[in-house]
């Protein structure tokens, strides 16, 4: 592997996916030469891209068949229209069907308003197709850090995720900052503080409170690394604690059940006790332990992994 | 229709249903003897992480109970609560959880229907209605992704030029009739007729497999989306 560093943040989807899996393995379904465009942006004069800002395929990682999928934040912020999103679906569905581990590296706005409730339907099939693959046993890996972060309807289909592995530089919400500032004012929300942005809803706050469980640097080689660590963890979160090398992708497999949920239920009602009254990201940061919270922000990335490893909200047994 | 008239023309035989702010919990009992878990978020209430977290809790004590009695989600909310506190505790996890516990209660057994009387938007209705595994609707209901001025201030489209599509353009204008044609409401409900005969219909059909994209492609509105998931489908099991 080439040892040159690789902004995750400034790749398309198509190098994501290139830098994740090995060298030539990657087939794609429904690709760009089929031209399966949005049949709705020409309404509103828009262009329309042939692979709809979405790529999907399998592929193998050091020999293990996966299926994977990325999107494209440079074309229409990545947000879910309707060929976009059924093709999401599609892939989830065949990997409850084979039994096949997923990794979706997200990039998007949310819902693609110009065709508003294809997208809206689109995201609530997709949850229902990672939750149903994750009841199959199946592991369903997000990968957050792209310009477009992960909003909307995306963070919500993140969070039906049994993984997210997450750089400094993606973000997780399902309000953007300039939607609530347009909707309850600039008091509320000032969408053009961008540490504010960032601290409220930026990889080091969503690591620090249980939001995402992989901390990496901003380089696609992190991810890679992360994403095969995330491969080889007990698909039901748990079950199996520190079970090392147990070959991923084959074989029976439990999966997400009751015990899941339960722990996550307890695990969210104790976010709201320990830290719903704070004001600020800061203050959950020293309530979690951290003395210096102010400099988390301009920390370097394994200074913060080292940290937050011992101050974090955990969310192992519980996503 | 009122949340007391509904569960009246739902549950003749009476119900237990109880407000607890702007969410309802509670049990009916149908014409026939079956008794049916009811869960509401009412009044054009927005959800946040605590509507949330005590909606994913009652789902969750249904899942674990023994019984096979299927889940009713009265909804009529605004979106999902837009603050700097829901965000900065992590919205997107309380909502997904939501979702995650309706389908798995759905998995373990229990018949999720959604009734949507009211509005709903965005983020909020993802994770209530859009979560269960049949979607119904009263005439008058109102959903809706996001508000035309934010969608303008998000897209950088004019408001003059969004409500003018909006006339015309079913696949990302607001309402109903709308959400019916790409599929995402299964079927409007007659408020002139028994809420609980039309339920007891909708209960003795069985329901196997998420059925949405099809429907959009038969009423038109989406036309692409389930021969792209079916034939995504297909290539990888090749």
């Amino acid at each position: 592997m080439s040892s040159l560093h690789q902004s995750w943040y400034e790749a398309g989807a198509r190098e994501r996916i290139a830098a994740l899996v090995d060298a030539g393995s990657f087939t794609e379904y429904v690709g760009p030469e089929r031209r399966e465009t949005s049949p709705h942006l020409g309404i509103f004069d828009l262009p329309a891209q042939f692979d709809d800002g979405i790529v999907v395929g399998a592929a193998t990682v050091d020999g293990t068949p996966i299926l994977i999928a990325a999107q494209e934040g440079r074309f229409m912020g990545g947000a879910f229209g309707e060929v976009h999103g059924a093709k999401l679906t599609g892939l989830l569905r065949a990997a409850k069907a084979l039994n096949r581990d997923v990794v979706i590296a997200f990039d998007t706005g949310g819902v693609r308003l110009q065709e508003a409730n294809a997208g809206e339907i689109a995201i609530a099939e997709i949850m229902r197709a990672v939750t149903e693959a994750r009841i199959a046993g199946v592991r369903v890996v997000g990968l957050i850090g792209g310009r477009a972060g992960c909003y909307g309807g995306g963070g919500l289909i993140a969070g039906c995720c049994s993984t997210l592995i997450i750089s400094e530089q993606g973000r997780i919400s399902v309000t953007g900052p300039e939607v609530i500032e347009t909707n309850k004012g600039v008091e509320e929300f000032d969408s053009r503080d961008r540490a504010l942005v960032w601290r409220t809803m930026g990889g080091k706050h969503r690591t620090l409170i249980g939001g995402a469980d992989l901390f990496v640097d901003d380089d696609a080689a992190a991810f890679r690394a992360a994403m095969l660590a995330a491969l080889v963890r007990p698909a039901k979160a748990g079950s199996v604690r520190n079970a090392s090398s147990v070959p991923f992708g084959r074989g029976e497999r439990p999966g997400l059940d009751l015990a899941t949920l339960d722990a996550e239920q307890d695990r969210l009602e104790r976010r709201i006790a320990r830290f719903g009254d704070a004001a600020d990201a800061t203050d959950i940061w020293r309530t979690l332990g951290i003395d210096d919270a102010r400099a988390i922000p301009d920390m370097p990335s394994a200074a913060f992994a080292t940290l937050a490893a011992q101050y974090r909200e955990s969310a192992d047994d519980a996503r | 229709m009122t949340p007391a008239e509904i569960l009246d023309s739902l549950f003749p035989a009476g119900h237990d249903v109880t407000a607890e702010g702007d969410l309802l919990f509670g049990r009916g009992t149908s014409p026939g003897g079956r008794v049916v878990h009811v869960i509401g978020a009412t009044a054009r209430a927005p959800i946040g992480i605590d509507q949330a977290i005590r909606l994913s809790g009652a789902v969750l004590a249904i899942a674990c109970s023994d019984d096979d009695a299927p889940i009713l989600f009265l909804v009529d909310s605004a979106s999902q609560r837009m603050s700097r506190r829901d965000e900065l505790l992590g919205l997107s996890e309380y909502l997904a959880h939501l979702a995650k516990s309706l389908l798995l209660a759905e998995a373990r057994g229990h018949r999720t229907i959604g009734l949507l009387y009211g509005g709903s938007a965005a983020g909020a209705f993802i994770s209530t209605a859009l979560a269960c595994d049949t979607l119904v609707a009263l005439p008058g209901a109102h959903p809706e992704v996001m508000d035309l001025a934010s969608m303008a201030r998000v897209t950088k489209l004019s408001i003059d030029l969004l409500e003018d599509k909006a006339k015309t353009t079913p696949v990302f204008a607001p309402g109903l009739d709308n959400l019916v044609s790409v599929g995402g409401v299964a079927e409007v409900w007659d408020p002139q007729r028994s809420l609980a005969d039309q339920l007891a219909t909708l209960l003795a059909a069985p329901r196997d497999h998420d059925a949405r994209a099809t429907l959009g492609a038969e009423r038109q509105g989406r036309p692409k989306a389930a021969a792209i998931a079916g034939e995504v489908a297909a290539a990888a099991r090749r």
